[in-house]
């Protein structure tokens, strides 16, 4: 799937970037470095304050790095100015101008560049028409909606072709209907356009469902970059295996590690396998986290990894979630798919039960 | 401070409080009443000022005759178009370096500077100008209209400032950002974003700078040359003689420009928000 040979078009090196000084001062991102290729769906996610906007601002050339470098398409733009770097963004509350109509706030790259008027009134109809709002063209921008001028403000970012665009939150504003239309529009607008995204948010599910790999920050540092697959199947640390899903976090003990796969001992004294990443080789006492989903309940003792008692079983339409506390005192979350014949599982409430578990359901943190 | 002005909703309302009405009423007809007895008079027939002898536009008339309210008039628009138009350039690019650059070092004494007309007593002001461009007119020997306009742009300035600095801090940033974003040279940038949304408070600010212009007494008198006269300093000489229902008419005129000149200025300030 993933192309080997595709050019780099940003790659932020080894960035560092402080608000303010002395006592006041922030430290908004330290020593990010990220590579990200053509034709990218890719997204920042973390929490509220990470540094998300400082990293999109600093690309944008709206912030300067206190260190480090960002390449575009291999050319260092670290000094240039936001109006020399072929890079467009769309700002978390959109920015458009309140004094133009909407044709003309998608014209304004285009006429910055200095393109002839044919070929920018041909481009804002193209654009017009990629975003469907032909027929809104000549209204002022107060007088369309908060999704029509979300709209806008992505033709009027892709009119001049960037080579990387950048989104803030874009969909934060909107409503829970309409930002799962415009998810699935900013995928429709990526591929067709072809042109790199660099995309924010906060909302993991969002990331999961849109992007081609994710970066996940927290206090101003990446902590994993990977697939939103990798990212939500080997999580590397804790805070990115709490933030992205549901998880069981729990304590085990190392006995081996040889050819990518680990032995190791569940609380429940169990021994099981699983596959570690390459060049990552734990050993002695590790956090291990475990998916609800991945987890099941078995009726043959035989199949037991973990035991421990059903305290709460919950019905979620698509599933159940099992909620059991084990012998060593934890609570350890199961998922089951729920099918036409299901039945309520109260009666078993304050029942021993057994655990079972997927193969490669255990994941190792590094932390 | 204009805000403020405009402000609507109170939590509550203050015209419930006990006794305010009656005190507004008791000031307004303090503030009212001499006007509109002016305004009346200005049409009377006779030649008093206090007795009445019924409607005539008569006055008018004479003071629209009247070479030297001609002259004067003419030369007070003159000064006050010059001095409102130059001390809102001023005005505008002091907002912009007040309000569009990073914070700076000494940036409340910057506001103090500019604002400093507003505090200082124009008599003061005026006095230092008079002897200061005492100075000038015998080394240079020039003794035209300049000073006058000089001396009106100085504290016409912060008339104009406060409007359009009010609007520059309403304006989003972002806004500048995004045309920066989209290849616009800071000089495009602020040619076709910052000018237009901030040309509503220009236009207040020069409106208010030419009112103020347009009424000053006191610099003008200690500034003027010989012959020099503007309508308001015209008027003044007038009244230490005869005094006629004229004065009368023309302060009418005077106070109907200043109105409309106002009112335009209250209209913008609204339809702006
Ligand atoms: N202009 C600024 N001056 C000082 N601190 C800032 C500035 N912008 C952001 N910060 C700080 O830097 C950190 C990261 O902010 P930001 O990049 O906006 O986070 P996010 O977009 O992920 O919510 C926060 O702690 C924020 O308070
Ligand atoms: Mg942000």
């Amino acid at each position: 799937m993933k192309q080997q040979r595709s050019e780099i078009a940003i790659r932020i090196e080894d960035i560092t970037k402080i608000y303010g000084e002395g006592r006041g001062k922030v430290i908004a991102l330290q020593d990010v470095s990220i590579d990200i290729p053509e034709n990218e769906f890719f997204t920042l996610l973390g929490p509220s304050g990470c540094g998300k906007t400082t990293l999109l601002r600093l690309i944008a050339g709206f912030e300067h790095p206190t260190k480090g470098k960002i390449h575009l398409y291999g050319k260092d733009i670290t000094a240039y100015p936001p109006y020399k770097r072929k890079v467009n963004t769309v700002f978390q509350n959109y920015a458009l101008f309140p004094h133009m109509t909407v044709a003309e706030n998608i014209a304004f790259g285009l006429e910055m560049l200095g393109k002839p008027k044919k070929e920018t009134d041909e481009t804002v109809n193209e654009m017009l028409t990629l975003v469907k709002m032909e027929d809104l063209k000549n209204r002022q921008i107060s007088q369309i909606s908060g999704g029509q001028q979300q709209r806008v403000a992505l033709a009027r970012a892709l009119a001049p072709k960037p080579r990387v665009l950048l989104l803030d939150e874009p969909l934060s504003a909107l409503d829970q209907k309409l930002r799962k239309e415009m998810q699935i529009e900013l995928k429709r607008l990526q591929s067709e356009t072809g042109i790199t995204f660099v995309f924010v948010t906060h909302d993991q599910e969002e990331a999961l469902t849109m992007s081609n790999r994710i970066a996940v920050l927290n206090s101003g540092k990446v902590l994993q970059i990977g697939t939103p697959r990798e990212i939500y199947k080997q999580p590397s640390e804790r805070f990115v295996a709490d933030f992205i899903g549901e998880t069981n976090f729990l304590k085990a003990e190392i006995l081996g590690c040889a050819n990518g796969v680990a032995s190791l001992t569940l609380p429940s004294g169990k021994t099981v396998e699983t596959n570690v990443q390459k060049g990552f080789s734990p050993e002695g006492t590790v956090n291990i986290v475990i998916r609800p989903e991945h987890a099941t309940v078995v009726e043959d003792p035989a199949e037991s990894l973990l035991q421990g008692r059903l305290i709460n079983a919950v019905y979620f339409g698509t599933d159940m979630r099992y909620h059991i506390e084990l012998e060593s005192g934890e609570t350890f979350t199961v998922r089951i798919q729920n099918n036409p014949d299901d039945k309520t599982s109260t009666q078993f409430l304050g029942t021993e039960v057994c655990i079972g578990l997927h193969k490669n359901a255990v994941q190792i943190l590094k932390d | 401070m204009f805000k403020l002005l405009k402000r609507k909703s109170f939590r509550f309302d203050i015209r419930h409080q006990n006794g305010f009405t009656s005190i507004a009423i008791i000031c307004f007809i303090f503030l009212y009443t001499p006007i509109f007895t002016m305004m009346v008079y200005a049409f009377n027939q006779g030649d008093s000022i206090a007795l009445w002898e019924g409607f005539s536009l008569r006055w008018f008339v004479s003071a629209w005759g009247n070479e030297q309210v001609k002259d004067s008039a003419l030369r007070s628009l003159i000064v006050a178009i010059f001095a409102s138009g130059i001390s809102t350039t001023v005005a505008t690019m002091a907002a912009i370096a007040t309000t569009r650059t990073k914070s700076f070092r000494g940036q409340n004494i910057v506001y103090a500077i500019i604002n400093q007309p507003l505090m200082v007593p124009e008599i003061v002001t005026g006095v230092a100008l008079l002897i200061f461009f005492a100075l000038v007119k015998t080394v240079t020997g020039y003794a035209g209209l300049g000073f006058l306009i000089l001396a009106h742009t100085a504290f016409c300035i912060p008339f104009a400032y406060l409007p359009i600095r009010a609007r520059l801090e309403g304006m989003d940033l972002i806004l500048e950002t995004a045309a920066a974003d989209l290849y616009a040279t800071p000089w495009k940038t602020f040619r076709l974003v910052t000018f237009p949304l901030l040309f509503p408070g220009i236009i207040a600010g020069a409106m208010l700078a030419f009112v103020i212009s347009l009424d000053n007494v006191v610099i003008t008198e200690l500034v003027k040359s010989a012959g020099q006269d503007t309508l308001p300093t015209y008027m003044l000489g007038q009244l230490r003689r005869a005094i006629t229902p004229e004065i009368n008419a023309i302060s009418t005129v005077l106070l109907a420009i200043t109105v409309v000149i106002l009112t335009l200025f209250y209209l913008l300030n609204r339809k702006s928000e």
